[in-house]
C-alpha cells in the first residue's frame, strides 16, 4: 500500500512543476510569515505601491495590525490613507472597478487569494519581470505576464529596468550555458539601466517583503494553525499510545 | 405486549426505558453480542473510520452553514468570511473540505477490502448494495459540495460533469437544464445544489449507512479468510471464532481512530490544499461564467471515472463519442453494483483463490489508480492510449470474472480462521 501511494506520488510530480511553470521559469520565493519585520515593511509598501488600484476585500486592517504586531494608533495614522476607511475595515481601494476598467482595459483584481491563486513564486517573479517596451500604453511589458495592463507602479524605487544582451546567473533566462564564466549568455536578461531609489537587491528584498504580505493575507490562520498543530497533534499520539495499551490489555484473552 | 425474552436490565433507570424502548436489546444485538471475527486486520479499520468522517463532515457541516451564504453574489465572499472573520472558522472550514478527500480515501480502501475479502458475496449481497448506493449518494454530495464555495473550478467543474447530460441523445439538453435550473450555471443552481448537499443527500447517505449496518448484522461479519463463523459454534451458541464487537473492535478501533486523525489533522494544520487537490488553485478565484480556466479537471476522487469518459474518442453504432463516454463512465459505475453475481468463485477470500484472480485485481487496482491520475491531467495522445487501455483493464475485470473465478485452481479453504 505505501509502495503505491509513493509511487502516485511520485507520478503526479511532474504535474506541480507544469500547474506552476506556463513555460515561463519563475524565480523561487519562499514566504517567512514569521519575520513580522518583512511582513510590515510589505504592508507598508502594500498601501504605499498598490492599493490606489488593488483591493484586499477580505483583509482587514485590524486582523493584519493583530497579526503583524502593530498598535492601532500606528496604523491608522500611516497605513490608513482614505477617510472612508476605519481599523477594522477591510483594505479596499479608493479606485471604482468601473474606473479601472476604463483607465487600464480591465478592472485590477483583488489580490487577497492572489499568493493562493498564482503562488508566491509567481508574484515574487512578476514584480521583478517589468521591462521597458516602448509598443506598450504603459511602457512597459512583463516577462512574467506578457502585455499585462498594468503599469510599474514600482518603477521609482527599482529604477528603469531594460531587456539587454549579457551574462546572468540564471538559468532562468533560457540561454546556453558559457563553459568558462558559468553563466548564462542571453539576450533576454532584465538588467537596471537607470537607477531606482534601491539599489537592485534592495529593491529584491522589497518585493521579497511584499511578496511574504500578500502570502501571509492569502491565508491568515496559516500562523495560528502551525501554531496549534503541534499541540492538537500531541494530543492525539497520547490518545493514540493510551488506546493502544487499552486496546492490548483487552485483547490479552484472545487467542 | 412485550416480549419476555427480550434481554431488559434488572433494574433502575435502564429498566423503566427497556420497558419502553429496546435499548439494552439494541445494544446487546450491534455492540456486546454482535459476534466479529477475530481476525480482522489493518483493512477493517476503514469502515468505521468512514463513520467518523461522516460525523466529522455533519458537524462541521453544521457549523459551516451558519455562516455561509448561499447566493451566487455572496457564496464567494462568506467563505472567506468564514476564513478569516468567524472564530475558529478556518478549522471547521478545513476539516470539512479536508473531510471531503478523507472520507472518498477511507471509503475506497474500504471498498477494496470488500474486494479483496469478497465481503459481497452470498449472504452479503444487500450489505454490498447498500455500500454501493452509499458510495453514489456520496459522490452526488462531493459533487453537490464543490460548487458551493462558487470559484472557478467549482463553477466550470460543475459545468463540465452537467453537460455531460446534455449529451443523451434527445432529453439530453432538456434535462440538463432541469438540472441546472437555468440556462446556464447560475446562482439558482447554486441554491438547489445548496438544498441538496445539506438537506436531501444527507438524510438519505444517513438512511443508507442504517440500512447498511443492519443488514451486516444480520448476516454477520465477513473476514479475511472468507470463511463463515457461524458454522462453528460452542454450546451456549456463540461462534468459536467470533468475539463481542463490544469492547474488542471498539477498542481497537480507537487505535485506528487515533492513527487517521494523527495523519488527517496534519493536513489540516499543514498542507490543507493537499498540493492542490484537496483544493485546486482555479478555486481561489471567483466563479466568472465568460472566463473559461486552462485546464478544468474534476477532484481527484472523480478523476478515475472522468478518465473513463475521456477515453472514449470514437463514435460507435452510431452513438456520438461524448455519450459513449458517459455510458461507459455510468456503466463503470454501475458494473460494481452486480459484482456478487460475477464473482463465481468457490473461496471468498483472495488468500485461497489462485493467480488469475490475484494478477486481475492487481491489474484492475493499477489500473484504477492509472486512469486518476490520467483525469487530472490534460489529455494527449500517449495518454489517451493508455486511459484506454485501463479502461479494458477496469472491465476486463468484471466481466471476465465469472469465467476466470470459476475456472482457476483455488486452494483449500481452512476450517477455523487462521489468526494472521
Amino acid at each position: 500500500m505505501k509502495t503505491r501511494l509513493l509511487a502516485l506520488l511520485l507520478m503526479l510530480l511532474p504535474t506541480l512543476g507544469f500547474a506552476a511553470g506556463d513555460g515561463v521559469h519563475l524565480r523561487e520565493m519562499t514566504p517567512d510569515l514569521r519575520d513580522r519585520a518583512s511582513l510590515q515593511r510589505g504592508m507598508k509598501l502594500f498601501v504605499n505601491y498598490c492599493m490606489g488600484c488593488h483591493s484586499l476585500q477580505y483583509q482587514r486592517f485590524s486582523r493584519a495590525a493583530e497579526d503583524l504586531d502593530m498598535p492601532r494608533d500606528l496604523v491608522e495614522d500611516n497605513l490608513i490613507f482614505s477617510s472612508g476607511l476605519g481599523f477594522n475595515d477591510q483594505m479596499r481601494s479608493a479606485m471604482s472597478a468601473d474606473d479601472g476598467e476604463g483607465w487600464f482595459g480591465a478592472a485590477p483584481p483583488d489580490l487577497t487569494l492572489e499568493a493562493r491563486l498564482r503562488g508566491s513564486d509567481w508574484i515574487y517573479s512578476y514584480l521583478l519581470g517589468f521591462y521597458r517596451d516602448p509598443s506598450r500604453p504603459t511602457g512597459v511589458n512583463n516577462r512574467v505576464f506578457p502585455l499585462v495592463a498594468m503599469p510599474n507602479v514600482l518603477e521609482p524605487l527599482q529604477g528603469v529596468q531594460e531587456k539587454v544582451c549579457a551574462a546572468s546567473e540564471h538559468p532562468a533566462e533560457g540561454a546556453e550555458i558559457d563553459p568558462l564564466t558559468g553563466k548564462y549568455q542571453s539576450c533576454e536578461v532584465l538588467k537596471v539601466t537607470r537607477p531606482g531609489a534601491m539599489a537592485p537587491e534592495g529593491f529584491e528584498g522589497a518585493v521579497y517583503d511584499l511578496t511574504n504580505f500578500l502570502a501571509y493575507v492569502g491565508e491568515p490562520s496559516r500562523l495560528k494553525a502551525e501554531a496549534l498543530a503541534p499541540k492538537v497533534l500531541i494530543f492525539i499520539l497520547i490518545f493514540g499510545v493510551i488506546a493502544y495499551l487499552l486496546k492490548r490489555e483487552y485483547w490479552r484473552d484472545i487467542h | 405486549m412485550a416480549d419476555p425474552n427480550k434481554p431488559k436490565a434488572e433494574r433502575g433507570v435502564m429498566r423503566w426505558v427497556d420497558d419502553r424502548f429496546p435499548a439494552t436489546q439494541m445494544w446487546q444485538e450491534h455492540l456486546s453480542r454482535y459476534y466479529a471475527p477475530k481476525n480482522f486486520n489493518v483493512w477493517y479499520f476503514f469502515g468505521s473510520l468512514a463513520l467518523l468522517v461522516l460525523v466529522n463532515q455533519i458537524l462541521t457541516g453544521i457549523w459551516l452553514t451558519m455562516s455561509f451564504n448561499p447566493s451566487a453574489e455572496g457564496a464567494f465572499a462568506s467563505v472567506e468570511y468564514i476564513m478569516r472573520d468567524v472564530e475558529w472558522g478556518w478549522l471547521i472550514r478545513y476539516m470539512h473540505s479536508t473531510g471531503a478527500s478523507a472520507f472518498f480515501i477511507v471509503v475506497y480502501l474500504h471498498m477494496f477490502r470488500g474486494l479483496l475479502y469478497g465481503s459481497y458475496r452470498a449472504p452479503r449481497e444487500l450489505v454490498w448494495i447498500f455500500g454501493m448506493a452509499i458510495y453514489l449518494a456520496l459522490m452526488a454530495e462531493a459533487f453537490m459540495g464543490y460548487l458551493l464555495p462558487w470559484g472557478q473550478m467549482s463553477y466550470w467543474g460543475a459545468q463540465v460533469i452537467i453537460s455531460l447530460f446534455s449529451a443523451i441523445p434527445g432529453i439530453g439538453p432538456d434535462l440538463a437544464q432541469w438540472i441546472r435550473g437555468d440556462y446556464l450555471i447560475s446562482g439558482i443552481t447554486l441554491n438547489r445544489f445548496f438544498a441538496l448537499h445539506v438537506v436531501a443527500l444527507p438524510i438519505v447517505i444517513l438512511a443508507l449507512v442504517v440500512l447498511h449496518i443492519i443488514a451486516l448484522h444480520e448476516v454477520g461479519s465477513n473476514n479475511p479468510d472468507g470463511i463463515d463463523i457461524k458454522a462453528r459454534k460452542d454450546e451456549s451458541g456463540r461462534p468459536l471464532d467470533g468475539i463481542p464487537f463490544h469492547p474488542y473492535y471498539t477498542v481497537k478501533d480507537l487505535v485506528g481512530v487515533a492513527v487517521f486523525l494523527f495523519v488527517f489533522c496534519g493536513v489540516i494544520f499543514y498542507f490543507p490544499e493537499g498540493g492542490g487537490y484537496f483544493l485546486e488553485k482555479p478555486n481561489f478565484e471567483p466563479a466568472d461564467p465568460l472566463k473559461t480556466p486552462d485546464h478544468i479537471a474534476p477532484v481527484w476522487y472523480f478523476t478515475p471515472f472522468y478518465a473513463i469518459l475521456r477515453a472514449i474518442t470514437f463514435s460507435l453504432f452510431g452513438l456520438e463519442a461524448k455519450f459513449l463516454g458517459v455510458l461507459c463512465m455510468g456503466a463503470a459505475i454501475a458494473v460494481l453494483f452486480v459484482l456478487p453475481w460475477l464473482d463465481r468463485s468457490r473461496v471468498r477470500s483472495i488468500r485461497y483463490k489462485g493467480w488469475v484472480s490475484k494478477l486481475m485485481l492487481a491489474l484492475f487496482a493499477a489500473s484504477f489508480v492509472t486512469l486518476g491520475v490520467l483525469g487530472v491531467l490534460p489529455p494527449t495522445t500517449a495518454r489517451t492510449a493508455l486511459a484506454q487501455l485501463c479502461t479494458v483493464i477496469y472491465f476486463a475485470f468484471f466481466l471476465l470474472m465469472p469465467f476466470y473465478s470459476r475456472w482457476e485452481k483455488t486452494k483449500p479453504v481452512p476450517e477455523r480462521v487462521t489468526g494472521r
